[in-house]
């Protein structure tokens, strides 16, 4: 008998501890490795019979199994998207990692860089038969120079980390062109984590400079550190704690005045595009997190693209290759000899840059043209502050507004309810959140940083704020549990992730051979 | 504004809770002087319907390898995607999530990337693989700095086989880093002789293989003679398809691995992104550069992923991290990881084998042109010929008749007279009889 379409009833509410014969609970599905999914036989392509020839491997064939899993393209398929449910995402709900930027990603862009004149072209086609993408990347840079007042414009760093290993080089390569060993960089106690580890990969002790109790630069201090050692100072602006660094003209003087230059780290841009220009604040080099600000997906981690703006001061000295347009069509300059007047200082990666996140980039900035991107800092400003006034009562603020793209929460609130930062950012997990950035930056304790773009409507903003407020008030009260065991509804509660560090298991192994 | 959601009357009222007369306010920290009131010289914001229409028009400029009897490799090379490789890489849950800093709701990242790590240690045969770099070229240059640090020594040598970007990329990190490179001079024919460079200083000496010429090279002799030093051997693979066809990098005693793991599911895109491979023997893992996926337990014993051995990076470490990386090559792990599950162990190593007969086929058929010979007697899908005239205009003349017939070694290593006139090929499973008699009689016409 037909019974689909038959009305069930409710029944009594859902057992939390009810344990399923499969293990699976509901859409939530345990799936295995894809090694212990596997059987000899089975194959997810189709590929014709090889021809029976003799190899010119010589006495270096394999002689061994590599170990691969043997699966079905069905299997394959509902493998990942398996997995694929197992994971937050912006398209599925707010994400207000503060400094990341997770705005919407656009669909436009992803069909446009799938288009095979641009993802079906080999970087080494000779250059009449890639005039497109080097216009495209042309374009792209010429946006990116007008956005931020700056002559030039590194395309070919892959990441926000590479560009700035890319800004610094090109400090050092002016550094030694002008005949100077200076050793010592300068960079606020808050910047992000890149900034000294990209400073000791350019061999520069990094020095750190206190911030003000407006959590700022300390003007004062910064300027008693200046001396001949110092190459540079690596700013970011706005700062980590989600604040404008209302001295940086001052400051820009400053390292100037002392011979040193300006490293702006850019991952914050997206309060300022079309607003503010970078080069009229006395930067001499920004890298430009097209991921963050431009919108391009964040992949689970990758990847980005990390263009980087130079002033007229730092700008000869820019890496191999870039793009020139000589007039009569678009060249590829690869070689120091084919370089004119300039002098790079060497070459950041194999080809020319992250092509698929060019398309996308461009999609985007097009999409909004000069109106439209100016609305995304402005929307991006209003929505961080909108936050931040509406759960001041409730949270603890270190700092007052107005905040920039993001706002900055500390711990102050919890204290004496037995609740961390941890437990408080595991909580939201479980309200259908993903946590903010929580204990960065360093200067603060206990760290929330809140950001949530520009693409977040009102409505949704409200039910953030809705949550966190109750989620304050809930600890404020003593209901410890909820925040200490969170989260209970996502597909794994907390990871041992000390046990995790102390006997890595960084892959798996047949049985057989442990 | 499509993507836009804040209406005017949100934006009044959000001001009115904030307590700002306008949003000019909101900006009240930034300079005058840096305050700007116009806008910028840009085009305005357009629709769909144009800005399609705008990239489309570039798009249709250029010649697409699938348009072309296409066979350029030296570093980039071409195969069949599976069509479900690109359909998974877009479920929102995959393309839109950031690095899985939370692991309770990123388990679906951080399971793949443990799978992508064994499948890349798997085979390169080494212990472990972290969860990729930039690109080969900067995983290259990683190695080294890596091999720097565990053996307190400065000095790298790069054999003359070497991919010349990765040279170049390696070359530059190392200079800034403090480190010295020698690179050995540009060995065509794949004989070289590295074991008598190695001295007490060395820390690695970098071998491709294939190396950029095609030949297979033998790092037996090399481990041991750089082990017998105290350096390490750090094996760079440009094509990862080649490992279903020879014996691996870690078979052959390598201490480190680094690849271009792009021909596996991410394709070309004129170079990036792609997606750089990095794997080790187990001893060396807490100087590995990026992240690394860990197996563990959640608080109710289940078997769960996540990020590890954290206190080598930049977030934790700062100036004392291994490496500066953060952002690396997330979803291209995702496209190589579904395209290699696909292929399984029977599907890779036979698509390998393909390759290498598809090669072999091309070879023979190009080599019977008069004046063109194949400096290789061993490779795996890509060989070098020598041509009877320079083979950067030949290219264009091939291009001029809609041909993508390899790449010049001088378009990679220019003004050597002794290199001007060869030609690197790559074949792979995608060429047809058609494509390589098109090839066939376009060479053999434009050198007649």
């Amino acid at each position: 008998m037909m019974r689909q379409g038959r009305p069930t009833a409710p029944g009594k509410a859902g057992d939390e501890t009810l344990t399923t014969f499969s293990g699976h609970r509901g859409l939530d599905h345990e799936e295995p490795l894809l090694f212990e999914r596997g059987a000899e036989g089975r194959c997810g392509v189709d590929l014709p019979a090889p021809a029976k020839m003799a190899n010119r491997l010589g006495d270096l064939a394999r002689p061994s199994t590599i170990g691969l899993p043997g699966l079905s393209e069905p299997q394959v398929v509902r493998h990942f998207v398996r997995l694929s449910r197992k994971n937050y995402a912006i398209d599925s709900g707010l994400y207000p990692l503060g400094s990341c930027t997770m705005k919407h990603n656009p669909r436009l862009n992803e069909k446009l860089a799938r288009l095979p004149g641009f993802a079906d072209l080999h970087p080494l086609q000779p250059i009449s038969t890639v005039q497109g993408a080097l216009e495209l990347i042309n374009t792209l840079a010429h946006w990116l120079r007008v956005l931020t007042g700056m002559p030039a414009v590194a395309m070919s760093p892959k990441a926000g980390a590479h560009g700035e290993l890319c800004g610094l080089m090109a400090i050092r390569a002016a550094l030694d062109a002008r005949g100077e060993k200076r050793n010592r960089v300068l960079a606020p106690e808050s910047a992000h984590g890149t900034n000294p580890a990209t400073a000791a990969m350019c061999g520069f002790s990094v020095d750190p400079i206190p911030a003000d109790a407006r959590g700022r630069v300390d003007l004062a201090a910064l300027k008693a550190k200046l001396g001949p050692d110092v190459a540079a100072i690596m700013v970011t602006n706005p700062n980590t704690c989600g604040l404008f660094e209302n001295d940086i003209i001052e400051m820009a003087k400053a390292v100037h005045d002392a011979g040193g230059y300006f490293y702006c780290d850019g991952a914050n841009f997206n309060a300022l595009v079309g607003r503010v220009r970078p080069g009229d604040l006395g930067i001499d080099a920004m890298h430009i997190n097209l991921h963050k600000t431009f919108s391009t997906p964040h992949g689970g981690g990758g990847p980005g693209a990390g263009p980087v703006v130079f002033s007229q001061a730092l700008a000869p000295f820019a890496p191999l290759p870039f793009v020139v347009d000589r007039g009569a069509g678009f060249d590829l300059v690869e070689f120091d000899t084919d370089a004119g007047d300039a002098t790079p200082f060497g070459r950041m990666t194999a080809f020319h840059g992250q092509m698929g996140m060019f398309v996308r980039a461009l999609s985007y900035m097009l999409s909004h043209g000069a109106d439209g991107l100016r609305q995304v800092a402005e929307d991006a400003v209003l929505n961080a502050n909108y936050v931040l006034a509406s759960l001041s009562q409730d949270m603890s603020a270190p700092f007052p507004g107005p905040c920039m793209h993001e706002c900055l929460f500390d711990d102050a609130f919890l204290k004496g309810t037995g609740v961390t930062t941890l437990d408080f950012a595991k909580a939201m997990i479980d309200e259908g959140y993903h946590p903010m950035t929580i204990y960065f930056p360093l200067v603060v304790h206990g760290a929330m940083l809140i950001e949530p773009t520009e693409t977040e409507s009102k409505e949704s903003l409200d039910q953030l704020i809705s949550v966190l407020r109750s989620l304050a008030q809930a600890a404020k009260a003593g209901d410890v549990t909820r925040f200490t065991q969170a989260p209970h509804y996502a597909p794994r509660n907390r990871l041992d992730e000390t046990r995790a560090a102390r006997t890595p298991v960084l892959r798996w192994r047949p049985a057989k051979e442990e | 504004m499509r993507y836009l959601p804040l209406t005017q009357s949100d934006r009044t009222d959000m001001l009115r809770t904030i307590g700002a007369a306008s949003i000019d306010d909101l900006f009240a920290d930034v300079p005058l002087a840096a305050r700007r009131s116009e806008p910028l010289d840009l085009p305005p914001h357009q629709g769909e319907i144009e800005v399609e229409r705008m990239l489309r028009t570039m798009a249709a400029k250029n010649l697409a390898a699938c348009d072309a009897p296409f066979f350029c490799g030296a570093g980039a090379y071409r195969h069949h995607i599976p069509a479900s490789v690109d359909h998974l890489i877009q479920r929102s849950e995959f393309l839109t999530s950031y690095t899985p800093y939370q692991p309770e709701i990123s388990q679906g990242t951080l399971q793949y990337l443990f799978e992508f790590q064994t499948q890349v240690a798997m085979l390169s045969g080494m212990d472990i693989a972290n969860a990729s770099m930039y690109d080969g070229a900067t995983a290259c240059a990683e190695a080294v700095l890596m091999a720097n640090r565990a053996t307190k020594r400065r000095t790298a040598i790069l054999s003359g086989g070497l991919h010349p970007q990765y040279r170049a990329v390696t070359e530059t990190t190392s200079h800034f880093a403090g480190g010295i490179v020698r690179a050995m001079a540009v060995a065509p024919d794949g004989v070289e002789d590295i074991i008598n460079a190695i001295d007490d200083d060395t820390a690695c000496i970098v071998v491709q293989t294939p190396d950029f010429f095609g030949h297979l090279r033998d790092l037996r002799p090399l481990a041991e003679a750089a082990h017998a030093r105290g350096a390490l051997l750090v094996a760079v693979t440009t094509e990862p398809l080649a490992l279903g066809a020879i014996l691996s990098p870690g078979e052959m005693g390598a201490d480190i691995f680094v690849g271009e793991g792009q021909s596996l599911g991410v394709g070309l895109n004129f170079g990036g992104p792609y997606l750089g491979l990095f794997a080790a023997r187990s001893a060396l893992q807490r100087q590995m550069p990026g992240r690394l996926c860990g197996e563990t337990v959640d608080a109710q014993g289940r078997r769960g992923y996540v990020l590890t051995l954290s206190a080598r990076e930049q977030h934790i470490r700062r100036e004392k991290a291994t490496s500066n990386i953060c952002t690396n090559s997330g979803l291209c792990c995702l496209a190589f990881t579904i395209h290699v599950a696909l292929l399984g162990e029977a599907g890779f190593t036979q698509l390998a084998l393909l390759n290498h007969q598809s090669a072999i086929v091309l070879a023979q058929a190009l080599t019977g042109i008069p004046g063109v010979t194949c400096l290789n007697e061993y490779f795996f899908n890509e060989f070098t010929l020598r041509l009877p005239k320079p083979s950067a205009p030949v290219v264009d003349a091939l291009a001029a008749k809609g041909i993508l017939g390899g790449v010049p070694v001088s378009r990679l290593i220019p003004g050597d007279p002794n290199l001007e006139n060869l030609l690197l090929v790559a074949a792979n499973e995608t060429n047809t009889d058609a494509d390589r008699a098109a090839f066939v009689a376009a060479l053999r016409e434009v050198l007649a």
